[in-house]
């Protein structure tokens, strides 16, 4: 990023109507460009046909929107998806939510949110109760994101909260799993903090992003107001460790004020703020129609 | 109150006026995720033909949710004109649906502040969707802040330059892609990734530099919690527009971890930093909402109510607040609320229509999820029925992609296409600004100048790290 800074020097206050000055050695607009697409995945800069899109833009679109329609509908499968390392390392198990499939899981967000039966009392036989960290792995939308991230970001929160001295709760799968579910996990486990870590819905650009949910002490009725976030954990959003930093700060930030959610705010420099791969903290305030 | 009917020899019976206006509804996924939808097809046209003989008196003087209970439900009662309602109170739903839709001017006599968003709700239950957009057309909702939105004639466009780490110099970049193509008069307003004070603080110098660098005479803003915004204001951050997500139920806003004094307060807050600042302000219209049908469900905070009825609730919060903008996120919220591209279009054309009524500067987000069966040609087919019908504002997105929440909109392209589809140009000021920077010659994008682009580009490096060049 420094790079991109030495490359535009002395640009004159003013610089509305400069372009009478362009017979100086300045950088062409390719050079300008071509330094800050790099500060953004989002498609810049495209070029145009009348109004309309290039050909070649408009086919890129429709292949990847069909490469997220696939990733939607693709299950989970835990030794392919989380490793057979991390499974035998963890104990790690798969349990449902009270969702029969994932036509009923698109359509009833209300039954992905709870354990079904099953789940409930296998949870119970597997999982002693009363951890200061429980981490949950839900499906959620993509279990491609769940497949290139949480493997990782899993035996990382274990390594830091040993670190710390925290127990670290029997983690376990939930198939078609939404955020509320984090709710029914505080009701069974009574762990001090839960963090659901879950596929995110895919985007065009990437279908493997992540979010982490963290909740204090969750139970029925609680909402998004009473979680925390870290999101687009994924190769080029938040790298895991500096995800796996923030949701410990945060879970020492919520074991400090014995709450979770809006009332919890993540303090980073506008230094770190600027730079794109460090990027800022989560939303708790939820937009419309997350993973929810 | 309990209502019954015949249709065809079958007897349906309604036993509240919940239950009416929820069966009355045309199909929604969201409203059968609750439990509320009609069972069957003659049951919605029943219901239908209940409500097109209720007095509006009876959805005025039964308010749906107990105002002991419920603080939007007082906040309706304070804010709705019983004087400008009296000459409307024994017209039935199907009469008011005529008057909107009648040749002889008679929308005048329907002032918004008579209107209460139960009454919103109800018509447009009854209405097609040629009909909402034709009722839509007749109501200009016009607001003013450094700009002005909504009159006849005008589209304004949001700039969406999200970043899913909310790297300054990439929101830049797509900002002045989109100011290229004549987007971002409505806004430039970024969803941020992180809900940090200093992130949004940075978000927020950083576009307001642009702005002022370039005297470009819109608005910008962070769409954060509304608490983070006013804490970023008080460390010395601009903010033009207020942001949040709002809901028609106490419980559902309590979701968002929102009230409606901390609403009251932060618009307080903001008039009050705009006067301090002293620019070129030419309207006090500070707020921007967002809202979407499902959202009060989905927090599990509708009580029976139907998610139609539940959004015209969110506009009744909205307009207490004299808002610049406000637009539903029609697609965002997923299948289980709006299935297809079939609910997704009637919803925004519903929510479109409704806004306009309650007196609403009414923008769409038309948009959708990957995981609905909808796709980028439904998002064309809406965009053309709401600009025909009229509607304020649509989102600008690089490619319609928005890399951070992850979801598809409308691009800078459709927005150029649509202007030009239907004659329509930016706000007034804004325009003349595109002429003068020679982005736009005799109002039609002019061709690629390579020294405009060229500045634009090295004045993100200027105002991404203030005071480092």
């Amino acid at each position: 990023m420094s790079g991109a800074r030495e490359s535009v020097p002395g640009v004159p206050q003013g610089a509305a109507h400069a372009s009478t000055t362009a017979m100086r050695a300045e950088p062409s607009v390719e050079a300008l460009e071509s330094v800050l697409v790099e500060h953004t995945p989002a498609r810049v800069l495209v070029g145009e046909a009348g109004d309309a899109y290039r050909t070649a833009t408009q086919l890129e679109l429709r292949r990847d929107h069909a490469a997220a329609r696939d990733a939607v509908r693709r299950e989970l499968d835990l030794h392919a998806d989380l490793g057979l390392d991390v499974v035998q390392r963890f104990g790690l198990f798969v349990v449902d939510s009270c969702c029969r499939d994932k036509d009923e899981y698109l359509l009833r967000p209300d039954l992905g949110r709870r354990l079904s039966a099953e789940a409930q009392d296998r949870i119970r036989g597997m999982c002693p109760p009363g951890a200061d960290l429980q981490v949950v792995v839900g499906d959620g939308l993509s279990v491609a994101a769940v497949a290139a991230q949480a493997a990782t970001v899993l035996g990382m929160l274990a390594d830091a909260a040993a670190a710390r001295g925290w127990t670290f709760g029997q983690p376990f799968c939930v198939r078609h799993c939404r955020v509320g579910v984090l709710n029914d996990v505080g009701d069974l486990l009574a762990p001090e903090v839960v963090v659901l870590l879950i596929g995110e819905r895919p985007g065009l650009r990437y279908a493997d992003s992540l979010s982490a949910y963290l909740a204090y002490q969750p139970r029925a009725g609680h909402t998004d107001a009473e979680r925390n976030l870290v999101c687009n954990i994924h190769e080029r959003g938040v790298a895991h460790d500096a995800a796996v930093a923030r949701i410990v700060a945060l879970a020492e930030q919520c074991r400090a004020a014995r709450t979770s959610g809006i009332a919890v705010k993540e303090e980073l420099s506008a230094v770190t703020a600027a730079r794109s791969n460090e990027p800022g903290a989560p939303a708790p305030a939820p937009t419309i129609g997350r993973v929810g | 109150m309990a209502w019954a009917t015949v249709v065809r020899g079958e007897r349906f019976a309604f036993d509240d006026l919940r239950t009416l206006l929820a069966k009355a509804n045309e199909e929604k996924s969201g409203d059968r995720l609750a439990g509320i939808a009609a069972r069957s097809e003659s049951e919605r046209a029943a219901a239908k033909t209940v409500l097109a003989d209720l007095p509006l008196a009876v959805l005025v003087d039964e308010p749906l949710l107990d105002p002991a209970h419920d603080d939007v439900s007082r906040l309706l009662a304070r804010t709705h004109d019983a004087a400008a309602f009296a000459p409307l109170r024994s017209l039935t739903v199907g009469e008011l649906r005529e008057r909107l839709l009648s040749h002889d001017g008679a929308v005048d006599a329907v002032p918004p502040r008579a209107i209460v968003p139960e009454v919103a709700a109800a018509v447009a239950k009854l209405m097609s969707n040629l009909d909402l957009m034709t009722a839509a057309r007749r109501m200009r909702r016009v607001t003013r802040c450094r700009n002005t939105m909504g009159e006849p004639g005008v589209l304004g466009i949001r700039v969406q330059p999200n970043h899913p780490a909310d790297d300054v110099r990439g929101i830049l970049l797509s900002t002045v892609d989109g100011l290229l193509f004549g987007c971002g008069d409505a806004v430039i307003g970024v969803n941020p990734a992180s809900e940090s004070v200093a992130t949004v603080g940075a978000i927020l110098h950083a576009l307001g530099a642009l702005v002022e660098r370039w005297q470009i005479p819109t608005q910008t803003c962070c769409l954060a919690h509304v608490s983070t915004q006013l804490a970023a204001l008080e460390r010395g951050a601009p903010i033009d527009l207020l942001f949040q997500s709002i809901a028609g139920t106490e419980a559902a806003n309590a979701s968002f971890g929102v009230t409606l004094d901390l609403l009251h307060e932060g618009r307080e807050r903001v008039l009050a930093h705009h006067r301090e600042r002293g620019d070129a302000w030419v309207g006090d219209d500070v707020m921007y909402f967002e809202t979407g049908q499902g959202s009060a469900l989905s927090a599990e905070a509708h009580h029976g109510i139907d998610q139609l009825t539940c959004e015209a609730r969110a506009y009744g919060v909205a307009r207490a607040f004299s808002p610049f903008l406000v637009n539903s996120v029609v697609g965002f919220i997923g299948p289980e609320y709006l299935f297809d591209e079939r609910q997704i279009v009637r919803a925004g054309l519903e929510d479109h229509f409704m806004g306009k009524l309650l007196g609403l500067p009414m923008g769409v987000d038309v948009c959708y999820t990957n995981h609905v069966a909808a796709d980028q040609n439904s998002c064309d087919n809406l965009l053309v029925l709401l600009a025909s019908a009229g509607c304020n504002y649509f989102m600008g997105v690089p490619c319609a992609d928005d890399v951070m929440l992850g979801y598809q909109s409308t691009s800078f392209h459709d927005a150029a296409a649509i202007r030009a589809l239907f004659g329509l140009t930016p706000a007034p000021e804004f325009a003349r600004w595109l002429e003068e920077r020679g982005i736009f010659r005799d109002g039609r994008r002019s061709a690629s100048n390579a020294a405009l682009r060229r500045d634009l580009l090295r004045a993100i490096e200027r105002v991404a790290l203030p005071g480092a060049a």
